[in-house]
C-alpha cells in the first residue's frame, strides 16, 4: 500500500471481490467485510488533486463522522459513494458491488444508499407525498397506495405527520430536510450519507433535524455524516475521521479524537470548532 | 404643492403608511409639468398624438369606405373555406371558448371581473351591424360554451382538472380534424381553400404545437454526450437560426419535393407549415434549454442519488420545472409566430395579409389600401395584444418566477 495517506485499513478490494455473491453478502450481514471501502481512491479537478488516497472502512450498522476544514475534500469524497463525483484511481466497493463506468453497478448502489444534502434539494414543483412517492413508484415499481402507505409512516417517524400534500416552499428549513431524510429512507437503502445536513439551517431546526438522525443512528442504520456537529458525533459515532487537504489525517473513536488526538492539525481544528 | 393632508403622528404607535391624497391639479401638477421640461414634453408629446389622431380619425370616420372590409368580411375570416362547412370552424370555436372558461375557473378563480369583461368581448362582437345572423348566433354560443366550461370549473374544481388536461391536449388533433376533416366522416376540405386569418391563427397554432415537442428533443440533443446527437442539434439549431423565415419558407416550397418520394405530392399550404415548424423548432429549442439551464444542479443530483435513471429524472423533475419557467417565453414566441406566418403571403398563400392583396386586386376595390391595410392591422394587434395580456396574467397564476 501507498505511503500516501495516513489512515489504512485491514481489508483489500480483493478480499471482497474474491468471494462469491452470497459469501460476500452474509459476509457483509455477519460484520465480518466492510460494507462500504475505500481504498487508495484519487480523484482530480482538472490538475488540482483534491483526493490524495482515500482508505475507509464501514462495516454494517455503523456511524462514522466526516469533519475537517472547508475545502479538504469531505463532500467531495462522500459523493464518489454514490457515484455523483467520478474518481480516477484506487477502488470504491458498495455492500460488495465495485463501482466502475458500468451503468449497471451505479443504478444498484444508487438504490442501496440514500443521501441528504445540505441544500435539501427537495422537488419543488412535487408535494412532500409526492417528493417521497416519486422514487420507489418508479425506481422501485412499487404500486402507489404502498409507496404511499410508507411514505406516511416515514413522515410520523420524522416528526412531520400533517404536512403530507404541501409544497416544499410552504415549510420550513428543518422540516424540509427531515422530509429529504424521508424521502432518502423510502427507498429503504442499507446506507445513508449526509452531507452537512444542518449546515443550511438555522440554530433553532438544527436541533429537530439530529434528533430524527439519532434515532436512525440508534435504529441500526448504516451512517456517512460529514458534519461538525460533534455533540451529534459524540453521542452516535462509532469512529470519525479528520480530513485535511485531501487526506485522511486521523481517525478514531470519538473518545480518543476528543480526548486524545494524536495529530497536530486534529488538535488545532478541533481547538477551532470547540472554541 | 402635494396637497397632503396634514397628519398628526403619537411617538410610539404602530401608524399606517401616508396616504397620499391628490386633487386633479395636484396630480396633474405632479406627474405632468413638475417642472419645466417635463411640462414642455408633455406639451410637445400631447401635439404629436394630436397631430396624428386628427387626421386619422377625419378619414376613418369621413372619407374612408369600409364597404370594402364589410363586403369581403368572410374573405378575411375564412378565405376560400366552403359556406356550407364552415360550421365546423364555429364548433372548434366553441370548443376553444369552454376549455378556456374551464382553465380560466380552474387556474384564475379570483379573477372573475377580467373573466367577465372578456366575456363581453364575443357579445360585442354579436352585436355589430354588418356581420350576418349566423355569425351573431355563433357567438352568442361561443360566450354561452365559455360561461358553461366556467361554471363547471367552479362548481367541481377538483374533479375537473384532469377533464381540462384531457381537453388541452386534445384540442390540437381535434381542431386538425374538424378544419381540415376526413372523408367518409367529415367532408375534406383542401388546404388550398383554407385562407384569411383562419389560416393564419393555423399556421401558428399548427406551428408552436407541432415544434413544442421538437424543440425539447433539439434542446436535450444540445446537452447530449452523444457527439454526433449534440453535432447535429447544435448545427441545426444554428443554421436555422442564422436564416430568416422568408429564406425557409421558399427553402420548403423549393427543396421539400426534393426529400419526398416523387408519387407523394404536399400542397403550398402543407410545405408553408413544414417551413414554419422547422423555423419555430429552431427558436423553441433555445428557449426550451433555457429553461433547463436554469435548473439548479441539485435537482439533477437529489433524483440520481435516489436511483432514478437520466430519462426518468428529465421527465420527472427536470422538464415539469423547466416547461413551467418558460411558459411565458413560448407564449411570446407564439405571438411572434402569429405576425410572422404574414410571410407566407410572400409564397403565394391566403393568409390574412395574402387575402388582402386578392380583395385590393377586385376592379371595384382597386385604391382601398388603406382602409384593407389598417383593418388587418387592427387584426394582428387585437389578437397579438389579448395574448400577450393572458400571458402575464397566466405567469401570475402560475407563479412563475416565485419559488
Ligand atoms: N467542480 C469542481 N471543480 C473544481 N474544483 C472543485 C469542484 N468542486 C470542488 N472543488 C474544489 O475541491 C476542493 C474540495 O471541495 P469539497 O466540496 O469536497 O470540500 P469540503 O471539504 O466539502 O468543504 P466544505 O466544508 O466547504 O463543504 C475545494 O478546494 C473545492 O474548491
Ligand atoms: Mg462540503
Amino acid at each position: 500500500m501507498s505511503e500516501s495517506s495516513v489512515v489504512q485499513v485491514k481489508t483489500t478490494p480483493e478480499d471482497i471481490l474474491n468471494l462469491s455473491e452470497e459469501d460476500r453478502s452474509a459476509a457483509i450481514e455477519q460484520g465480518k467485510l466492510p460494507i462500504v471501502l475505500a481504498h487508495e481512491v484519487h480523484k482530480w479537478y482538472g490538475n488540482f488533486h483534491v483526493l490524495r488516497g482515500i482508505n475507509m472502512e464501514v462495516f454494517k450498522g455503523e456511524v462514522i463522522v466526516i469533519f475537517g476544514p472547508s475545502g479538504s475534500g469531505k463532500s467531495t469524497f462522500i459523493r464518489t459513494i454514490n457515484r455523483l463525483e467520478e474518481y480516477q484511481k484506487g477502488k470504491i466497493i458498495v455492500d460488495g458491488t465495485e463501482l466502475s463506468r458500468d451503468i449497471r453497478n451505479i443504478e444498484k448502489i444508487r438504490m442501496e444508499t440514500g443521501m441528504v444534502f445540505q441544500q435539501f434539494n427537495l422537488f419543488p414543483h412535487l408535494t412532500v407525498l409526492q417528493n417521497i412517492t416519486l422514487a420507489p413508484i418508479q425506481v422501485r415499481k412499487w404500486p402507489k397506495e404502498k409507496a404511499e402507505e410508507v411514505a406516511l409512516q416515514l413522515l410520523k417517524r420524522v416528526g412531520i405527520p400533517d404536512q403530507a400534500n404541501k409544497y416544499p416552499g410552504q415549510l420550513s428549513g428543518g422540516q424540509q430536510q427531515r422530509v429529504a431524510i424521508a424521502r432518502a429512507l423510502a427507498m429503504q437503502p442499507k446506507i445513508m450519507l449526509f452531507d452537512e445536513p444542518t449546515s443550511a439551517l438555522d440554530p433553532e431546526m438544527i436541533k429537530e433535524v439530529l434528533d430524527v438522525m439519532v434515532e436512525l443512528a440508534e435504529s441500526g442504520m448504516t451512517m456517512l455524516v460529514v458534519t461538525h456537529e460533534m455533540g451529534f458525533a459524540r453521542a452516535v459515532a462509532d469512529r470519525m475521521y479528520f480530513f485535511d487537504q485531501g487526506q485522511i489525517v486521523e481517525s478514531g473513536t470519538p473518545e480518543e479524537i476528543f480526548t486524545n488526538p494524536k495529530e497536530d492539525r486534529t488538535k488545532l481544528f478541533l481547538s477551532q470548532i470547540l472554541h | 404643492m402635494m396637497n397632503r393632508e396634514p397628519e398628526q403622528y403619537t411617538e410610539g404607535e404602530v401608524l399606517a403608511p401616508p396616504t397620499e391624497r391628490y386633487t386633479i391639479l395636484g396630480w396633474l401638477h405632479k406627474n405632468l409639468f413638475s417642472t419645466w421640461y417635463y411640462s414642455l414634453l408633455t406639451l410637445v408629446t400631447l401635439y404629436i398624438v394630436y397631430a396624428i389622431l386628427k387626421p386619422t380619425l377625419i378619414w376613418a370616420f369621413q372619407q374612408a369606405e369600409w364597404q370594402v372590409v364589410v363586403v369581403n368580411l368572410r374573405l378575411f375570416m375564412v378565405g376560400q373555406y366552403p359556406a356550407d362547412q364552415i360550421f365546423r370552424i364555429w364548433l372548434a370555436l366553441h370548443l376553444l371558448a369552454f376549455t378556456a372558461g374551464l382553465a380560466w375557473a380552474i387556474w384564475l378563480p379570483k379573477a372573475r371581473r377580467l373573466g367577465a369583461f372578456l366575456l363581453l368581448i364575443p357579445l360585442a362582437l354579436a352585436a355589430l351591424p354588418f356581420i350576418s345572423t349566423t355569425s351573431k348566433i355563433n357567438w352568442v354560443i361561443f360566450a354561452v360554451a365559455a360561461l358553461l366550461g366556467w361554471a363547471l370549473g367552479i362548481w367541481q374544481p377538483r374533479r375537473m382538472r384532469r377533464p381540462l388536461l384531457i381537453l388541452l391536449l386534445a384540442y390540437f388533433p381535434i381542431l386538425i380534424f374538424l378544419i381540415s376533416g376526413v372523408e367518409p366522416i367529415l367532408k375534406l376540405v383542401k388546404t388550398n381553400l383554407w385562407g384569411g386569418l383562419l389560416l393564419t391563427m393555423l399556421l401558428a397554432v399548427v406551428g408552436i404545437t407541432v415544434s413544442f415537442p421538437l424543440g425539447i428533443l433539439l434542446a436535450l440533443g444540445r446537452q447530449s454526450k452523444l457527439p454526433i446527437v449534440k453535432l447535429f442539434s447544435v448545427l441545426y439549431i444554428e443554421i436555422i437560426r442564422g436564416v430568416p423565415l422568408v429564406t425557409v419558407l421558399f427553402m420548403a416550397q423549393l427543396m421539400l419535393p426534393l426529400f419526398l418520394p416523387p408519387q407523394i405530392k404536399i400542397d403550398n399550404v402543407l410545405r408553408a407549415m413544414a417551413g414554419i415548424i422547422l423555423f419555430a423548432a429552431a427558436y423553441m429549442a433555445e428557449n426550451v434549454r433555457g429553461g433547463l439551464q436554469a435548473i439548479p444542479k441539485g435537482q439533477h443530483e437529489a433524483a440520481w442519488a435516489l436511483g432514478l435513471n437520466g430519462f426518468q429524472t428529465m421527465v420527472f423533475i427536470i422538464l415539469p420545472q423547466a416547461l413551467r419557467n418558460v411558459i411565458p417565453v413560448i407564449v411570446g414566441q407564439f405571438i411572434a409566430l402569429f405576425k410572422d406566418t404574414s410571410l407566407v403571403a410572400i409564397v403565394g398563400l391566403l393568409d390574412l395579409l395574402g387575402i388582402a392583396s386578392t380583395v385590393l386586386a377586385q376592379p371595384e376595390f382597386i385604391g382601398h389600401q388603406r382602409e384593407v391595410y389598417l383593418f388587418i392591422a387592427m387584426i394582428y394587434w387585437v389578437f397579438s395584444y389579448a395574448m400577450s395580456y393572458a400571458s402575464r396574467r397566466l405567469e401570475v397564476a402560475l407563479g412563475v418566477g416565485e419559488r
